[in-house]
């Protein structure tokens, strides 16, 4: 369907407006800004700071580290899941993807700038919590530990965007901010997103290895000599969900279509 | 309806289901190019899934829907089509260019920016966040939008809908200039004054089911009816036999005529029975022969009441 777009070169140019115009309306939304931003660097600030520099018995690094990589995977799941999710069902449920629908509009293009701000917002939410890091915790790490932490929270996003893809064609526009942190927040805290994993009952640690973000807390720990866990086993378990959830978005989008294409 | 070189778009025998509801009824529907074609019916008629199926929005249950001799769903179909629909919320922090900068970037040759601008009547406002904006002007945007592929057909969802008397004259310009270069224009619209103003045809649909098509003049003709209501003791079949054509009905003694020839009907009436009484002619108002025109056989007291209310206003 979209062949001919590709076959015309106009798709570059039509991703660059719909990615430049997904920046500006939500840059221009301080009440969706300020919490996705904020909430990982105040958590960081108050556990990285009540825990001090230290290195609690049992802690690989001191915590003001450690918890750099849990507070930015915990930022990076939530800008997926909120940018994707609450993004795709509300413009989904007051029709303005519908008339987006009805335009030549290549459906790639949507999908793509809304997961481009994602990863843009989450690389901006590493950045701050390693520059807090680097000044109130006193973290110290060498460059390529730091890029290489980016990099990972950022490319650690995708199983999230198509999540929150699911969750967009999946729930209605008002359901969908109550229904996301229903998924969000207890899956960070099992993840051991909020405290470390190592602190959590033996239960949650026996259920953390099922929930996607366990595995990019530990890649994330993985670049700053916080885990000593194979790379590989948790990256073929991110890059599982991201198949079983993109089928499930597939499902849904398809699902969405067909009560109005059925 | 053969499809010809002046058909721009066209349903052949479409229903649609929604499970039990039935919301179109084997519709056929042309829309030639250079007019403007107004559907025209009450709410829930059908009008807005007629043009989502036209848009490949809504799949037909069953029926065909032909744009440009093509499904509407390719996208080099949908390249030459602009539609406005009803949108309860459009982003509200990107200003009036940017939205309509993106839209310009998903066709392969768009109207000029200028151009749309100046179509849609947003002198001055480009710079505006659309949140911003007052009704009409929020509406003049999603017309821009519209007009952003430089479209052969226009397809526009109740374009006038919640505007002031103004804006509405304003955005009817704009679609009948638009007429004028040739383009083919669906609108949608529960206003008789609209499709009055504005339509070249009339295509009445009510219940999923088109009633009456034509001409404003055509339809206006067709649709003044009056009301005729008596007491009398002919049967509903005599009745009915004096008003060949006209719809009659009885609700408790009252029987009731609607037709365009009172007159007639009511001088009939009496040389058969000298003893009718009660005798009432109401109506000649346009919305009284609208919605008489677009009344189902089981009538609501609620439709029956709207009517009194308007018939009592008109008279």
């Amino acid at each position: 369907m979209s062949i001919p777009i590709f076959a015309s070169g106009r798709l570059p140019r039509i991703l660059a407006f719909e990615i430049k115009s997904e920046f500006l309306k939500v840059v221009r939304m301080p009440a969706y800004v300020i919490p996705v931003v904020a909430f990982p660097a105040l958590f960081y600030v108050v556990f990285g700071l009540a825990f001090g520099g230290g290195q609690p018995p049992g802690m690989p690094i001191t915590m003001a580290s450690y918890l750099i990589a849990t507070y930015g995977t915990f930022g990076v799941v939530g800008a997926a899941l909120f940018g994707l999710g609450v993004g795709v069902a509300t413009e989904r449920g007051q029709g303005w993807l519908t008339l987006k629908r009805a335009s030549p509009m290549p459906p790639l293009a949507y999908f793509a700038a809304k997961v481009a701000m994602s990863m843009l917002f989450g690389a901006a939410i590493a950045v701050v919590l390693l520059t807090l890091g680097a000044t109130v915790g006193k973290v110290s790490l060498p460059a390529a530990s730091w890029i290489a932490l980016v990099l990972t929270l950022v490319l650690g996003a995708a199983p999230f965007c198509a999540l929150g893809c699911a969750i967009g064609f999946l729930v209605g526009p008002n359901s969908a901010p109550p229904i996301t942190n229903l998924i969000y927040l207890p899956m960070a805290l099992g993840s051991g997103l909020w405290l470390p994993v190592e602190f959590l009952p033996s239960a949650i640690r026996a259920i953390a290895p099922a929930l996607p973000p366990y595995h990019l807390a530990r890649l994330a720990l993985g670049t700053i000599g916080a885990d000593q866990s194979a790379a590989l086993g948790h990256v073929a378990a991110l890059a599982g969900f991201t198949v079983l959830f993109l089928l499930l978005a597939v499902a849904a989008y398809r699902r969405d279509e067909g009560k109005t294409y059925g | 309806m053969a499809m010809n070189d002046s058909t721009a778009a066209e349903l052949r025998g479409v229903t649609k289901r929604y499970g039990d509801v039935v919301a179109l009824r084997a519709i056929d529907l042309g829309i030639e190019r250079g007019k403007i074609t107004a559907l025209l019916g009450p709410n829930g008629a059908g009008k807005t899934t007629a043009v989502r199926i036209l848009l490949g929005l809504v799949s037909p249950t069953s029926g065909t829907a032909t744009v440009f001799g093509a499904d509407p769903r390719q996208t080099s179909t949908r390249a030459r089509i602009g539609a406005m629909l009803q949108v309860s919320k459009v982003p509200e922090t990107l200003r009036v260019r940017e939205h309509i900068e993106v839209f310009r970037s998903y066709y392969p040759a768009p109207m000029p920016y200028a151009a749309v601008i100046a179509a849609a009547g947003l002198d001055g406002l480009d710079k505006r966040l659309f949140g911003a904006l007052s009704g009409g002007q929020r509406q003049r945007v999603l017309f821009a939008l519209a007009l952003c592929g430089n479209p052969d057909l226009l397809m526009l969802d109740e374009p006038t809908a919640g505007l002031d008397v103004e804006s509405r004259r304003g955005l009817w310009a704009g679609i009948r200039r638009l007429a004028d270069d040739g383009r083919a224009v669906l609108l949608t619209t529960h206003y008789l004054d609209e499709a009055d103003a504005l339509a070249d045809r009339v295509v009445v649909i009510a219940r999923g089911e088109i009633v009456a098509e034509g001409t404003p003049s055509e339809i206006k003709s067709h649709v003044v009816r009056r009301r005729v209501r008596c007491v009398t003791g002919l049967s509903l079949d005599d009745v009915r036999a004096v008003a060949a054509g006209a719809s009659v009905r009885r609700d408790g003694d009252v029987t009731e005529v609607l037709t365009t020839k009172a007159e007639d009907i009511v001088r009939a009436l009496l040389v058969r029975d000298p003893t009718l009484a009660g005798l009432e002619v109401t109506g000649g108002g346009l919305e009284d022969a609208f919605l008489a025109l677009t009344r189902g056989e089981s009538d609501t007291v609620a439709a029956a009441s709207v009517e009194y209310a308007i018939a009592k206003a008109v008279a």
